[in-house]
């Protein structure tokens, strides 16, 4: 649900929903009325001849895009990029667009009934999870055509159980420390590199009158960046992967260091934060009432509708070191988007070829670059993306991520969707943010006992 | 009235076969619908009464099917018996805390929020100047979109951080310090009687109407006798008006127990039922209709609903019945 970034007024998925509806029957009926096309036709001319990446010639038939970028901007981008597709090939993709947190709330039917053939996703678990049940189709003939435009932190996010790839890394953006350059000069702060250092800048920045780090947690979900990135650091990628995976345990005592540590940070927080969506707690940075804030570099889209201005104003650096042995990791979350193919699309067969080349087309910088330029919160993935354009903030977020050894996705989507969503994993931190001095084992014991209680998908 | 009750009921055998002796004349008389009534009659009793049976009792009963399975929406089918219910009232941590918070909604509801709204009602009923506006006050929350109750009481109860009004007016007024400004929608001990307060403010406004179109009906003869006899206010609603209203009052109770048990639109806008504000509606839409997929599980949920819903539902019709009967 980092994916929800704009929680808004959530009510407004009723209608949503019910558009949805309506659009999958209007999609449904136009898909029983299509021609059967005969692949053979268009088969020859998807494969590229130019340049490795680059999509070319004709295609015929048809092609259904279930997208979930909603969002005015990045629905936008989305627009652009078909119309590039068909200036370089002719075909127009039909576009069905769902409200974000809609779209990732009826995945499971979606995918299960008659969804579009190509789709917009998650990498990492989200994608593996629904390869395992058989709702996407492997693609590694085209993987094999543009591999050599990633680097191998993407490539392993894409790769499924059985080994095949799944999807086509489009975008990612880091978390972050976020901070306002003009406080930390004014007040002689230095961006913290340890994690001592961390909590004698948090201290010094109380004394000063500042909330040192902001924090709104009322949809649940940020609570769950700053688990992954003291679990990561504490105990490794191993350990977190295993963790979320469920070959490790809750009840091991290295999460309990996790919980123990992060209580050292709760008194920083935002008074108040269980009752603060993120927006209103990155409000309080943009006023300068608050000195740091831990989020998804998408938080500079929230305070340039707060205060233009102060979007040249924002720095951030990565999460301080523990001085232990998995500093070298340099691990952590940066969600990676992926486009991929699914598995019950009534018209795939007819549609593969088109579906491929669709993928293929989103895995050029080129391509990307133009998402890019409709939001920059949509850093591209591939290799050949043109760097420059990007302004100061996203090199550096390449930099951070291209640095680390270790890219985890992000709790939400490391895990199964029954252990993420309000009633568990969100409920969980709260609970323990509301009382950190709470008896951590009984607690720790609570979360495994409901990990254990979820049905098992593989038996 | 007990001693009149055989009287009545005895000239009713002869009704019947009065009734089955005249059978030839009322055959007749339905053989007086003609063909298109009877495909209006097809259309209006019949296909409403399809779709009810289809849409309300196929799904509850498809819903209690899928309570003992676990299925995810995708894969096959697979019974667990009775785990769902075993791990809900054992294991599963957001069950009870849910079912407490609808009983303590039920409460409130019941005395305090329907009798303020009785209360209003009886209020305005008195030909007060000024009645009309005071009625349409009471009145628009009830008119107000849910999801715009919710989003109006989130910009009170905001934190300050927030710059929530209740918390920024209690600190200004130098009520609380800045640090120990209440977190009304974040403190998981006090947010469901935040949320209660906002709930109530729709439901006193919705009781009030209801009433007052009640008392609107009460026969003033009946005060006035009243009067004459030298009661005063209060035992004139009590001992007359209140008495006389009882067709009403069973609504009013009806109601405030359905808006209970249904309660989920506040707690949902404001974290999707968490931290506090579980509901039994919330855990069903978190764990059915939400990523998580949990369709067994969510449906074993609905059906610990229904179950509780029954139980004023039988009251009801049990009285509505026996007042048929009498």
């Amino acid at each position: 649900m980092v994916d929800s970034q704009k929680p808004g007024l959530l009510s407004g998925g009723q209608v949503s929903r019910r558009e949805v509806l309506k659009k999958g029957l209007i999609g449904a009926a136009g898909l029983t009325v299509l021609p059967a096309v005969i692949a053979a036709c268009s088969s020859s001319a998807a494969t590229p001849t130019a340049a490795p990446t680059a999509v070319s010639g004709q295609l015929t038939g048809k092609l259904t895009l279930g997208n979930n970028h909603s969002d005015a901007s990045d629905l936008a981008g989305v627009k652009t990029i078909n119309a590039a597709f068909k200036a370089a090939t002719g075909l127009d993709p039909t576009m069905n667009t769902v409200d974000h947190n809609t779209f990732q709330d009826q995945i499971n039917n979606y995918l299960g009934a008659t969804p579009d053939d190509v789709f917009f996703w998650f990498s990492g678990y989200r994608m593996r999870f629904f390869a395992d049940k058989g709702l996407a189709t492997p693609i590694d003939d085209l993987w094999a055509k543009v591999s050599a435009n990633y680097t191998a932190g993407f490539a392993n996010s894409v790769v499924g159980n059985d080994k095949h790839v799944y999807g086509i890394p489009v975008d990612y953006y880091p978390w972050c420390i976020f901070y306002r350059k003009s406080v930390f000069s004014t007040k002689g702060y230095t961006v913290p590199t340890t994690w001592t250092d961390l909590l004698a800048l948090c201290a010094k920045m109380q004394t000063d009158g500042l909330t040192p780090f902001a924090f709104g947690d009322k949809d649940g979900w940020p609570a769950m960046g700053t688990f992954d990135i003291l679990n990561l650091r504490l105990n490794g990628y191993d350990f977190h992967v295993g963790l979320m995976t469920g070959a490790q345990k809750w009840t091991d005592p290295k999460v309990t260091t996790v919980f123990q540590t992060w209580a050292k940070l709760i008194p920083y927080y935002t008074t108040g934060y269980a009752g603060l969506t993120w927006q209103q707690a990155c409000d309080t940075l943009v006023r300068k009432t608050a000195g740091m804030y831990f989020l998804g570099l998408f938080m500079t889209g929230e305070v340039a509708t707060v205060d233009k201005t102060a979007v040249a104003d924002i720095d951030f650096f990565p999460w301080p070191f523990f001085g232990n042995t998995y500093d070298a990791e340099k691990a952590l979350d940066a969600p990676i988007d992926i486009v991929m193919i699914s598995a019950k699309s009534p018209n795939l067969a007819a549609d593969l070829v088109n579906a491929k080349a669709y993928c293929q087309f989103w895995s050029t910088g080129a391509t990307q670059m133009m998402m890019y330029q409709a939001n920059n919160g949509f850093i591209p993935t591939a290799s050949d993306a043109d760097t420059t354009k990007l302004d100061v903030l996203t090199q550096k977020a390449v930099q951070i991520v291209s640095g680390a050894q270790r890219i985890t996705q992000f709790l939400d989507r490391d895990t199964r969707p029954d252990f993420a969503g309000a009633n568990s994993m969100q409920s969980f931190l709260l609970n323990f943010l509301n009382t950190p001095t709470q008896d951590l084992t009984a607690f720790q014991k609570s979360i495994q006992d409901f990990w254990d209680k979820l049905p098992n998908y593989t038996g | 009235m007990s001693k009149l009750e055989p009287q009545a009921l005895t000239p009713a055998p002869t009704t019947v076969v009065g009734a089955r002796v005249a059978s030839p004349r009322k055959r007749r008389r339905y053989s007086l619908l003609s063909g298109r009534d009877k495909i209006l009659l097809f259309f209006m009793v019949g296909v409403p009464l399809a779709i009810f049976l289809v849409l309300i009792w196929g799904m509850t009963l498809v819903s209690v099917g899928l309570a003992f399975t676990n299925w995810d929406g995708v894969q096959p089918i697979k019974f667990v018996g009775l785990d769902n219910f075993t791990q809900l009232f054992t294991t599963y941590p957001f069950f009870w805390p849910a079912l407490s918070h609808n009983v303590l909604w039920l409460l409130v509801f019941v005395f305090f929020a329907t009798p303020m709204g009785i209360l209003l009602a009886v209020c305005l009923d008195r030909q007060m100047r000024g009645t009309s506006i005071y009625q349409t006050i009471f009145f628009t929350p009830v008119v107000l979109s849910l999801a715009l109750v919710g989003f109006i009481w989130e910009l009170q109860y905001s934190p300050l951080a927030g710059n929530g009004f209740i918390d920024s007016a209690l600190v200004s007024l130098g009520i609380v310090s800045p640090a120990n400004a209440p977190d009304w929608l974040g403190n998981s001990s006090i947010n469901i009687w935040a949320v209660l307060i906002a709930a109530s403010w729709r439901h006193i406004g919705y009781i009030m109407v209801l009433y007052l179109a009640g008392l609107k009906s009460v026969d003033p003869s009946l005060r006035e006798a009243a009067a004459i006899d030298g009661a005063n206010e209060r035992q004139t609603f009590f001992h007359v008006v209140f008495p006389v209203m009882a067709p009403i009052n069973v609504v009013i109770v009806v109601v405030t127990v359905i808006e209970s048990l249904r309660a989920f639109d506040i707690a949902y806008i404001v974290n999707h039922g968490k931290n506090g504000l579980e509901l039994l509606s919330t855990l069903i839409t978190n764990n059915s209709i939400s990523e998580a997929s949990l369709l067994g599980f969510g449906s074993a949920i609905a059906v610990v609903l229904l179950v509780i819903s029954l139980v004023p539902i039988a009251i009801y019709l049990t009285r509505v019945m026996r007042s048929e009967e009498s």
